[in-house]
């Protein structure tokens, strides 16, 4: 069958078959080509003497540079903390006073406040912290926990109603779906709320509501309505809602008592994080 | 001896054969060994199988393609670090079958997104991804929050699982209708189930209705459990035998 014969028009052999008529030649490989072949086929042995490479009985060859991504990563991360470490460690001790009084650490703070809120909080606070129903506006000047650093830190710290240990707590009663009012009860305690902002409401729903108001939520949203950050309770009085302004809004939290849940986040940052994002949102919100 | 080759180019049946045995060494050498070695996933403490609501909650995840977006491996790189934590450990997964790592990332990895968020947030998200985060390109799976879960299946689900592999106890299986009912249930008593699942395994109503159990419980149990079960306080990164 090998009927090799020489190719008139490239002199080059052909591979010896034919099929009706067509014949094929026989060229070499391109040498650039073999060459890399072999080059290649040389890599891969330098590789398997440098680098992890061939599996045994009990274990691995380890390579003459013993090289792990494992230990990698923990460098390129020390790396990272010798790069911030100055300011890092300057804003952990650090006080308001002290963060306030030094731009350049007031800057550093923000930057990386800015950074860790975009990928962990904003997808609750909103871009920038602007909130949403039922998740709490950090921009404005109104808070349910206390606006101070500190207070602002230690909420971020240890959660609200999350499952830290620590977590600040407080539940408003579900009134109605408790039934510890009636619903004609909790109608006129809605007027009342509506009164207590400030707003237009039924002056005759209003009086009514006014006894049961003392007796049932005055122990958190106090008796003038301006609320308890120590537990949470929002000021009724003002213009800022959690879960809505409108009335609808306000007969269901009564009825329903929500209480909003945000994580702990001691355990996933390290404390100049914390520390960063609490400055973040006290300068954002030109907190208290 | 290349002459030989001609015989075999002739014969398609010889040279399929053929060509599977010279494929199959790369794969035998590469894949065979992690069966063997001690090394592939390191010891560490904390890793239990999933309870049969999430693994129903991990059926309706694969059920739904949410890995055609999202990863479930966080790599060893300092900014996946930075952004999601510590880098996954082979042990995370050795309970997944078929694991979840995946590289398509039209979302963030959700190898750590346990505990990252509420049960309120995460039933919102999953019935309108865009009332809580408005630029979101995530379809909604409102439908989860209705369909009540069936689970009529769950005993013979866990008892696969043994098959592959997963030490599932007899009295898992024999439990598993109740373990899914207790763990959905803030009233019922954790005594038995955490007795099996261990103490810090979460119970309570995902979805916020009491009333029913609903596919909506199990994905978010099954999300907030997730990269949760390794102690990293105990994990010794940088000890030789973890070294990777
Ligand atoms: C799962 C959604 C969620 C995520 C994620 C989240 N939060 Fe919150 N956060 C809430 C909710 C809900 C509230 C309001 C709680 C309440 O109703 O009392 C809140 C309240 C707060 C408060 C208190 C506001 C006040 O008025 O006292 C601060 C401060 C805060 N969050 C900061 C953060 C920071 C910083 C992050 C990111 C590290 C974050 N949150 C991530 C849901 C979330
Ligand atoms: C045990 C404490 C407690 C009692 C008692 C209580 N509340 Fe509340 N209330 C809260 C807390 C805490 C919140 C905030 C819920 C949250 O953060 O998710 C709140 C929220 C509200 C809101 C929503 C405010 C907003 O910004 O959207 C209204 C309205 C309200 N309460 C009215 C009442 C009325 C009316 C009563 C009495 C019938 C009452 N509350 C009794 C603790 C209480
Ligand atoms: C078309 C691609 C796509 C699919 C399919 C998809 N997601 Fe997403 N997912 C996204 C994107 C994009 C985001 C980021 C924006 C957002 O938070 O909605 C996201 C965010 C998330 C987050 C928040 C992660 C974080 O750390 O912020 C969770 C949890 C999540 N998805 C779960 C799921 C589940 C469960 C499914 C399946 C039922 C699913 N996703 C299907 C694209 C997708």
């Amino acid at each position: 069958m090998a009927n090799r014969e020489t190719d008139e028009v490239t002199g080059v052999d052909t591979t010896g078959h034919e099929w009706d008529g067509i014949r094929e030649l026989d060229n070499p490989l391109p040498r650039w080509w073999l060459y890399m072949f072999w080059a290649g086929i040389a890599a891969a042995v330098v590789y398997w003497v440098l680098m992890p490479a061939w599996p045994g009985v009990s274990g691995y060859t380890r390579g003459v540079l013993s090289q792990s991504d494992r230990a990698d990563v923990a460098v390129a991360l020390k790396d990272l903390q010798t790069i911030r470490g100055a300011q890092a460690a300057k804003l952990k001790n650090a006080t308001l006073e002290q963060i306030e009084a030094d731009p350049e650490l007031q800057a550093y703070a923000q930057a990386v406040g800015q950074s860790v809120f975009g990928d962990n909080c904003a997808t609750c606070h909103g871009v920038g912290g602007v909130g949403a129903k039922g998740y709490a506006n950090l921009r404005d000047d109104v808070w349910l926990w206390g606006g101070s650093l500190e207070q602002i830190h230690h909420t971020i710290q240890v959660g609200i109603r999350s499952d830290n240990p620590q977590s600040r707590m407080s539940q408003m009663p579900a009134f109605g779906r408790d039934q510890m009012l009636t619903s004609a009860q909790i109608n006129d305690l809605t007027e009342y709320v509506v009164a207590l902002s400030g707003r237009t409401a039924d002056a005759a729903a209003v009086r009514r509501a006014a006894p049961i108001y003392q007796e049932q939520c005055s122990a958190c949203h106090a008796a003038d309505g301006t609320g308890d950050q120590a537990q949470g309770a929002p000021n009724l009085t003002d213009q800022e809602w959690l879960y809505g302004s409108a009335r609808a809004d306000i007969q269901g939290q009564i009825w329903n008592g929500r209480g909003g849940v945000m994580p702990s986040w001691q355990s996933r940052f390290d404390p100049e994080t914390l520390k960063a994002l609490a400055v973040y949102i006290h300068s954002n919100a030109g907190g208290q | 001896m290349w002459k030989h080759h001609t015989k075999l180019e002739k014969h398609s049946l010889p040279l399929v054969i053929s060509i599977l045995i010279v494929v199959s060494i790369g794969g035998i050498i590469e894949i065979a060994p992690l069966f063997w070695l001690e090394s592939t996933i390191e010891k560490v403490e904390g890793v239990r199988p999933y309870t049969p609501l999430e693994l129903a909650g991990r059926d309706i995840y694969i059920r739904e393609g949410c890995y055609t977006c999202h990863s479930q491996m966080v790599r060893p790189l300092r900014d996946e670090v930075e952004r999601y934590g510590h880098y996954s450990l082979a042990a995370e997964s050795m309970y997944d079958h078929p694991f979840q790592w995946g590289s398509k990332r039209t979302g963030p990895d959700l190898a750590r997104v346990g505990g990252k968020y509420s049960d309120a947030w995460h039933k919102d998200h999953l019935i309108d991804p865009r009332s809580v985060v408005p630029e979101s390109v995530m379809p909604p799976y409102a439908f989860l929050a209705e369909k009540e879960l069936d689970y009529r299946d769950i005993k013979e689900k866990i008892r696969a699982m043994t098959r592959v592999g997963v030490p599932y106890t007899q009295e898992m299986i024999d439990n598993a209708a109740e373990d899914l009912e207790t763990q959905a249930d803030p009233f019922a008593s954790p005594t038995q189930f955490q007795a099996r699942y261990g103490a810090k395994t979460l119970k309570r109503d995902f979805d916020g209705e009491p009333e029913k159990i609903t596919e909506m419980d199990a994905l978010v149990a099954y999300l907030q459990m997730l990269g949760t079960l390794v102690d990293f306080s105990t994990y010794q990164a940088q000890a030789p035998e973890n070294r990777r």
